[in-house]
This record gives C-alpha cells, sequence and structure tokens, in this order.
C-alpha cells in the first residue's frame, strides 16, 4: 500500500476536461488530496473515538454488574425485547454523567452514526473551499435529504 | 470484512446470524445491522479514500439520488407489500449477477462513447492498481442512468431498511463502466450515508440495543480494516467473482422470503 500510495499521490485525479496543462491543475490537484486526507482522518477518528466508547462502556457496565459474568441468563436477558436502554439524547446524555455503561455504549454507536453525516458536512465546507459551485451545491442537497429523512423518521 | 470487500453493508450477513444463532430479537437484529453498516463503510472508506479508490465527486453525485429514492422508499413503506417487493428486488438482483458474469472477461478498454453529464461535473477518475502494477485511467459514461439506478437503490434501502450496496455495485459496474474496485470502494463509501438516515429512525424508535449492536459493531470494523487493505491488491476479476456469486445468493434469499411470504 505505501509504495502504490507514493506513485500516484501526484498525478492522481487530474480529468480529462481540466487537462494537465492548465496552469490551475496542480494546485487544483493539491485542493482535492487535501480533502480526500481531510475526510479519511475524519472517518478514521470518528471511528476510532466511538470504538473506545463503546470498549469502556462494555467494561463499566462489566464492572458494575459482576453478575453478567457468572450467570449467562442475566447477560442473555440483556439482548431480549424489553430490555432497558437509553434511545432518547436526554436520556444517553444523563446516563454518561452518571457514568452507566450502557449510556456509554449508547454514545459510541450515536458517534459512529453521526460519522457519515458529519463527513458530508464537512465536504460542503471542502467544495466552498475548492470554489467548486456545482459540488457545493450537490452536497447541500445530499445533507438537507439526510436531515429532513431524521426529522420525518421522527414524526413517524 | 466481506462487507469491505464488496462494497456491501454486510447486513445481508449479519441478520441471520444474530437471529439464527444467537437468538436475538429480529428487531434488534435489524438495527446492528444498519449500524455494523456504517461501521463497514466508515471503517474501509477512510482507506479506501486515501488510496483514491473512492470516487469522491461520483459518490456526492449519486447519494443526491439514492438519499431522494431513501426518503420516497420511507414514505412508500406500508403502502406496498412487502412480499412484492422482496421478489422485484430478488429478480433484479439475479439478472445483475447474470450480466456481470458475462462481463467477466472483459478488460478496461478505452470508453470512447460520449459522457456529457460526466464531463460537465468531472467525474472521470485514476486508480493505482497494486495487483496490476499500474495506474488505471477511466472514464465514466451514462451518468444519467446510474442516478436513476441509484434512486432505485435508494427506495429499497429506504422499504427495506438495507444499505442496499448489493444494487449500487451493478450500477456503477454496468451503467457508469467504473472499474470494478472503483465500483465497491464507491458503493462502501455511499451506504454510509443511506444508513446513517435509516439508523437515526431506527434509534429512535428503541431498536438498536447498544449491547447487541456495540460488539457487531466493534468485529465488523476490524474485518473491514482487513477487508480494505485486500482490496487493492486482489485481482478485479476475483472480486468480480465473488461479488457474483453473493449476488446469486442474495437474490436467491430474497426471492424465497417474497415466495413464502
Amino acid at each position: 500500500m505505501g509504495l502504490g500510495a507514493d506513485v500516484v499521490e501526484r498525478g492522481a485525479w487530474v480529468t480529462a476536461s481540466q487537462g494537465p496543462l492548465s496552469p490551475a491543475g496542480d494546485e487544483t490537484e493539491e485542493r482535492v488530496r487535501r480533502v480526500e486526507l481531510l475526510i479519511s482522518n475524519l472517518l478514521r477518528i470518528g471511528v476510532s473515538v466511538s470504538l473506545v466508547f463503546m470498549i469502556v462502556g462494555t467494561i463499566v457496565s462489566f464492572i458494575r454488574h459482576l453478575e453478567y459474568l457468572s450467570s449467562a441468563a442475566e447477560l442473555q436477558r440483556l439482548t431480549q425485547p424489553g430490555a432497558a436502554f437509553p434511545h432518547t439524547l436526554p436520556e444517553v446524555v444523563a446516563g454518561v454523567r452518571d457514568l452507566r455503561g450502557r449510556a456509554i455504549v449508547t454514545l459510541g454507536l450515536l458517534l459512529l452514526i453521526a460519522t457519515p453525516v458529519v463527513r458530508v458536512a464537512v465536504s460542503i465546507f471542502a467544495f466552498i473551499h475548492q470554489r467548486d459551485r456545482i459540488f457545493t451545491l450537490v452536497t447541500i442537497v445530499v445533507l438537507c435529504l439526510l436531515l429532513l429523512s431524521f426529522v420525518l423518521g421522527k414524526v413517524e | 470484512m466481506f462487507g469491505s470487500l464488496l462494497g456491501l453493508g454486510g447486513g445481508i450477513i449479519v441478520i441471520p446470524v444474530l437471529t439464527l444463532l444467537f437468538k436475538i430479537n429480529i428487531r434488534y437484529a435489524i438495527g446492528a445491522s444498519i449500524v455494523s453498516v456504517i461501521a463497514t463503510s466508515s471503517g474501509a472508506a477512510a482507506a479506501y479514500v486515501r488510496e483514491h479508490l473512492t470516487n469522491l465527486r461520483v459518490a456526492m453525485v449519486l447519494e443526491v439520488a439514492t438519499t431522494s429514492g431513501a426518503l420516497t422508499g420511507a414514505y412508500l413503506a406500508g403502502k406496498l407489500s412487502g412480499r412484492w417487493l422482496y421478489i422485484i428486488f430478488g429478480l433484479v438482483m439475479g439478472y445483475s449477477s447474470l450480466m456481470m458474469f458475462r462481463k467477466r472477461h472483459e478488460t478496461v478498454g478505452e470508453i470512447t462513447r460520449s459522457a456529457p453529464w460526466a464531463d460537465y461535473l468531472r467525474l472521470h477518475g485514476r486508480y493505482y492498481d497494486e495487483a496490476l502494477g499500474q495506474e488505471i485511467v477511466y472514464r465514466v459514461v451514462g451518468t444519467r442512468i446510474g442516478l436513476g439506478l441509484m434512486y432505485l437503490a435508494g427506495v429499497v434501502s429506504g422499504l427495506l431498511g438495507i444499505g442496499s450496496g448489493a444494487l449500487k455495485v451493478p450500477a456503477m459496474d454496468l451503467a457508469m463502466h467504473l472499474p470494478i474496485k472503483v465500483s465497491t470502494a464507491t458503493s462502501n463509501f455511499m451506504i454510509g450515508v443511506t444508513a446513517a438516515a435509516s439508523a437515526g429512525v431506527y434509534f429512535m424508535r428503541g431498536d438498536i440495543d447498544p449491547f447487541v449492536a456495540a460488539p457487531v459493531a466493534t468485529g465488523v470494523l476490524i474485518g473491514a480494516t482487513v477487508g480494505a487493505r485486500l482490496l487493492g491488491r486482489l485481482q478485479s476479476s476475483t472480486i468480480r467473482a465473488v461479488f457474483v456469486v453473493v449476488l446469486l445468493w442474495v437474490s436467491v434469499q430474497m426471492l424465497l422470503k417474497g415466495v413464502r411470504g
């Protein structure tokens, strides 16, 4: 991977219509590359942070409820219908404040869910920075549709 | 791991394993699978974007179609019979797996068809193929057909609550002539957004059980990272062959579900 990445580092993503000889080509390329790195890092951070929360939360749960370790039935109850777990934002926030394992795990899951949404939002700024009007618009539309689906889902 | 390799979310595998093997309630299984789709997508995309395998511009344009399709699907849900949906979905996937099978010997050729939309939106790209040891330059065609198909894929994911990577990859492969590696990486990138929209709804409904979803997500994240390392190195024809088999399997599953009711 390391080898290949270096070879393509430069010269990638110059598109036909742009032409390799256009004076702005090199600069644009550099900008595009930066956006790719930004998005890649963003996804990596989102994933790692949520992973940490999920693991820490699980450990906290087991420490606070040692019976989970000794009794399979207790553990089984966690995954059955009717199991009590937070599923609204205030509940999660309150739970995390009390250092409840379940709430910390849920926070991790929420961060995981939010990662792609944040990715789209950050792309908007990236395209504005690149002065790419069409793609700024395209990305804004995607974000709006995404947020709309959250709102509509809540109503149902 | 399979998910990240093939541009699928892996919900197809996660749901049966959780319900049949671990006897977990189907509601929580679906909730966990949605989360695992996001985990696969974000985990693998971090690597693919860095390696230029993901075509960000194509992904952005097509996401307009998938998200609006997903909204339509969510609206239609309940108004359409799930049974027919499964049958239609199964037939579509069976057909696309056959088409992809027929294309198996085709190598990346020079595409001379005009592509006004793709030119205007500057969608063409290039990537470095580790298996071939050379840079592949590709042109994108059929943007409008691709958008139409993505809209349908979005409708399906809104209706069934899945990432529908199984529909996205054939659409990019067959209609837009993207190289298979770019198709799977780009589909992978896009399913995260589609799934995030559904995941919010599932979460508020209380269908995401942290102790079911978190272990699945953790496992899938590790698998996705491993899978992402593999994709660049594998032969395109191998990826295509595996994809065709999975697609056929899913289409049979869907048809069975539809026929049984």
